[in-house]
């Protein structure tokens, strides 16, 4: 979405529209994927997206309506930083002897994934604390067309304590699910637009299955580093230019 | 034992859904993109100016009739529209799955979550 504004110069109505298709287009290529795995918790995933749709409906009906487009590309770049300084960050480990919280208890959330030792079990904790998360992670990914995932895997690892694996592709599976809600209101308000968004939709299935296959020979080190560099320049010019009113 | 297994066929299920349902998507919005070229081959379009899509762009029976006689455009929106139905025809499949299983706490979270985006698809097209 940046760079369609940024680079091409393409009002940001129109490319929160089309960014949404390349949301759902990676997101449900990917699930396809990752379900079979068996990490997905379906019924953490289910549960989170009452709050993911719900914000996925007020970013994209009250907030897309009411916030000018400098002040949504001002948020723009400040998500944009902030998930560039969280994703090189990020530690990557597990938790041990996660206590269930009432509603993880109610709502049977737990579950378990395959590891090289057979199957092991985890619970989940604080659900309150993450499904309010999860509705502020719909606002934006509503208000902004994107996936916020980043967020998402924040609010199922750090505060719902869920081991990464599981919290990534319960994520993932989420992200469809929430941007197909954003993209439906935006298709009503005519946000998006056909001649943008075909190039934009085939351009990313086609990057995706190409990425797959080059992501195993490169350095992942490299590449996120790298990625949260150029995220991070671009969180900045976006607030430089909703200040500005370039947009 | 025989929940697992079950469990196992719905995923292998879930999954070919989402598949087919992003390759059908691409070939209509293929079809569409190379039928708009064709037509369109010379004009230039900018989108700096947001001024929203015509009505015959945005309303869903609209968008499968025109799509229906051939109108490039309106075969992309359809192909939009068969991306975003794959991931709420997920849920709806996923009602069932629990329905099977007997879970009717579960039915219930799924049906909240199918009514919310069943809103954005219908509801908001109304007002």
């Amino acid at each position: 979405m940046p760079l369609l504004t940024l680079l091409f110069g393409i009002n940001i109505h129109y490319a929160i529209g089309a960014s949404l298709v390349s949301v759902i287009a990676t997101s449900s290529g990917a699930a396809s994927a990752y379900v079979r795995e068996g990490f997905t918790n379906i019924r953490i995933g289910m549960v989170l997206e009452i709050a993911t749709v719900l914000g996925a409906l007020i970013g994209s009906i009250i907030l897309a309506a009411i916030l000018p487009s400098t002040m949504i590309a001002i948020i723009f770049g400040i998500v944009l930083i902030y998930s560039a300084i969280i994703s090189s960050l990020l530690r990557l480990q597990d938790h041990e002897n996660v206590q269930p919280d009432r509603w993880a208890t109610r709502l049977r959330l737990g579950g378990s994934f395959p590891t090289s030792e057979g199957l092991k079990a985890y619970e989940v904790s604080s659900v309150p604390g993450g499904f309010g998360l999860m509705t502020v992670a719909g606002m934006l990914s509503g208000l902004l067309g994107i996936g916020s995932g980043a967020m998402k895997v924040i609010a199922m690892d750090q505060v719902m304590k869920i081991p990464f694996k599981a919290a990534t592709t319960t994520s993932n599976f989420m992200i469809g699910v929430t941007a197909a809600a954003s993209a439906a209101v935006y298709l009503h308000r005519g946000y998006i637009d056909p001649g943008l968004s075909m190039p934009v939709m085939l351009g990313v299935l086609i990057g995706s299955l190409l990425g797959a296959k080059a992501l195993t020979r490169l350095h992942i080190k490299v590449l996120r580093t790298a990625f949260s560099v150029v995220i991070f320049l671009l969180g900045i010019e976006m607030i430089f230019n909703g200040f500005t009113g370039r947009l | 034992m025989e929940k697992q297994e079950h469990h196992i066929v719905m995923q292998e299920v879930i999954g070919n859904l989402l598949r087919t349902g992003v390759m059908l998507a691409a070939i209509v919005v293929l079809v569409g993109g190379i039928l708009y070229l064709m037509q369109n081959s010379n004009r230039l379009i900018t989108l700096h100016h947001f001024k929203g899509e015509p009505q015959r762009l945005t309303h869903i029976s609209i968008i499968f009739k025109q799509a229906l006689s051939g109108h490039s455009q309106a075969i992309i929106q359809m192909g939009l529209l068969i991306l975003i139905f794959t991931p709420i025809a997920r849920v709806l499949l996923s009602v069932f799955v629990f329905a099977l299983e007997k879970d009717r706490l579960y039915v219930l979270i799924t049906l909240i979550v199918l009514g919310l985006l069943l809103y954005s698809l219908i509801g908001n097209a109304a007002a």
